[in-house]
């Protein structure tokens, strides 16, 4: 137990901010001591990526070979020319692009089936008893080897892919969504009964929000396991997608774009769950530090 | 804040023939047997005992979150069958809904009522302004202290205008200075309100320096030993507990605790055990020393 702050129990006494505005020189100064943990991550995040750039060079400009061999490996310079030539390309445009709606249906789905789903499990027995054991019996295929079934089931090969997503972020986002509801504190249950709350209000007001949290970490892992699903489906049953790219580049000999690939696909993983991320603290301002 | 305010005196709290026991693999577990209790309108009543003695099982069932093994549990004559919002209650560990932002947790149990938003605004505003939290309204709980956070909860109980307030050990994760002015803020609201009070603590110059009235347990399984009128004037002044009155009244309440408190802890008391007490049991058994 902290000691209560001495503006909390005196009374409603804010802190009053300096009438004027001090020189700009003070200003940069507090700024800088302020956020000298963040500059300093962010100086260290640099230098390690220029390194690791260097390293990358000098072991494919030098052909190195120990175990490992860099004979063929793409060179970041001429991973960079492919890179300039591939954003004026309109079929590595298409690629990219269709691995994104892939993604954004097959996580789309599958967020707007286990969320609900998770909750209602963990409110209603019943549903938990029914649902849980296929869950668990189904939970640990990997998506990649849903494929075959994947392509039976479905029409085109489109929707298989998509399902193939689906499936990989179903899961953790059900189990994780299950997780927070079974953390829910009982005491804030009966905070809201006793302040007339009913079925529905307990459940909107308390089960869900106070499961957000987890929700988010399942999304967040969800978009993982998606991004890992909808590459593995497309490397063995696509005809587009980034995942598709990056094999074709393979077969035919085009080592540059083998490793254009493998970048691109880093940073629309990246890029999807930083977007996740952006939205969960949207979604909850109190977890805000 | 004419909504808010009780209107005729009411709040009647009675549990008859009381007893509770909790199942067990071992069997039910006995927690509180043949309790009457009951408190008038308007008063205030603490409860005391011994940790375990099922004080919290008595409020809980007063607030309807447990069934009575036997006997009943009125409010105004009728039977609690379930938790309301005509009974407000307050947690040990504040319980404060952590989305919600001050404001948002006092307004909660007006729009479960159905209020609308611009008047359960206005409302939440008042009562933050008496507990002197309005500076706070749009801050969210996690930011506030732990005295602040129970002064919300309080407010947030009584926002819906409940015939009694029940709290169970409020102020006991509190440290004592800020104890005391929770306890004078709790006083002032319950005069103004002219609410019922059932209050649960183990801190007995609290419970004396808060009641009309102190019920005090028994070990468990738990059954009222003893009820003590505090006969002490209103307004209560921190002064007051120097008083020959308040420290007479003291002193019995302790003994009949003490007694209580051995009881329950029974023979596991090892001499490790009693470093704290401050009793040195040097090889005589518990029972050689008292
Ligand atoms: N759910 C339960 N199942 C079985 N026994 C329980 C349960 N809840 C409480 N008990 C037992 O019932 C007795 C009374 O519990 P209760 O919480 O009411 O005591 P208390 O007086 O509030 O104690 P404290 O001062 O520690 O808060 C205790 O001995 C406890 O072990
Ligand atoms: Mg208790």
């Amino acid at each position: 137990m902290p000691a209560a702050d001495a503006i909390g129990e005196a009374g409603p006494v804010p802190a009053t901010p300096p009438a004027t505005s001090p020189a700009f020189g003070t200003l940069a100064l507090r700024w800088y001591r302020l956020n000298r943990g963040g500059l300093r991550a962010t100086a260290i995040g640099i230098i390690s990526l220029i390194v690791f750039l260097l390293a990358w060079h000098l072991l494919t400009t030098y052909r190195v070979v120990f175990f490992v061999r860099f004979t063929n490996v793409p060179s970041p310079l001429a991973v960079y020319a492919s890179f300039t030539k591939a954003i004026h390309d309109p079929k590595f445009l298409l690629h990219v692009l269709l691995s994104c709606r892939r993604i954004f249906f097959g996580f789309s789905l599958a967020a707007i089936v286990a969320v609900p789903l998770g909750l209602i499990m963990g409110r209603f027995k019943l549903v938990h008893e029914i649902i849980f054991p296929v869950a668990e019996v189904l939970r640990p295929i990997p998506a990649i080897a849903w494929v075959p079934m994947a392509i039976m089931l479905w029409p085109t090969n489109e929707q298989s892919i998509v399902y193939i997503t689906f499936l990989g972020s179903f899961f953790p986002i059900l189990v994780n969504t299950l997780h927070g509801m079974s953390l829910v504190d009982p005491v804030l249950v009966r905070a809201a009964q006793c302040l007339g709350a009913r079925e529905r209000s307990i459940f909107r007001d308390v089960y869900f929000p106070a499961s957000l949290p987890h929700i988010f970490t399942g999304l967040t892992v969800g978009m993982g396991v998606a991004w890992v699903s909808l590459i593995a489906a497309e490397m063995i049953s696509g005809q587009y997608g980034i995942g598709y790219f990056t094999w074709e580049a393979y077969s035919l000999v085009q080592y540059a774009d083998i490793a254009l690939g493998m970048i691109a696909i880093g940073v629309l993983g990246l890029g999807s769950s930083m977007l996740i991320r952006g939205a969960g603290q949207l979604v909850m301002p109190w977890r805000l530090k | 804040m004419s909504e808010i305010v009780a209107k005729a005196p009411q709040g009647h709290i009675e549990v008859r023939n009381f007893s509770l026991s909790y199942d067990s693999i071992e069997g039910p577990v006995q927690a509180v047997t043949e309790t009457q209790i009951h408190v008038k309108p308007g008063e205030f009543v603490s409860i005391v005992g011994p940790s375990g003695c099922g004080k919290s099982t008595l409020l809980n069932a007063v607030a309807g979150f447990l069934k009575p093994t036997t006997g009943i549990v009125t409010v105004d004559g009728e039977k609690v069958n379930g938790p309301s919002a005509e009974r407000g209650m307050v947690f040990q560990q504040y319980s404060l809904f952590p989305w919600k932002t001050v404001r948002e947790n006092v307004e909660f149990g007006l729009k479960m009522r159905g209020m609308p938003r611009s008047q359960r605004e206005r409302a939440a505003r008042t009562l933050l302004g008496l507990a002197g939290l309005e500076a706070f309204e749009k801050h969210y709980p996690e930011k506030l202290s732990g005295g602040m956070k129970q002064r919300v909860g309080i407010v947030r109980a009584l926002a819906t205008g409940p015939k009694v307030l029940l709290l169970d050990e409020p102020f006991g994760a509190l440290d004592a200075q800020t104890r005391v002015i929770m306890q004078q803020i709790l006083t002032n609201m319950w005069q103004r309100l002219k609410i019922s009070v059932l209050f649960v603590t183990h801190d007995i110059d609290e419970a004396i320096f808060l009641s009309d009235r102190v019920y005090c347990m028994t070990a468990r399984p738990g059954s009222i030993k003893a009820e003590i009128p505090i006969p002490l004037e209103r307004p209560r002044q921190q002064s007051m507990m120097m008083s020959s009155e308040f420290l007479a009244l003291r002193r019995g309440l302790m003994s009949l605790i003490r007694e209580e408190s051995i009881k329950a802890m029974g023979g596991e008391i090892t001499d490790l055990g009693m470093q704290g007490l401050n009793i040195q049991l040097h090889g005589a058994s518990l029972a050689d020393v008292i």
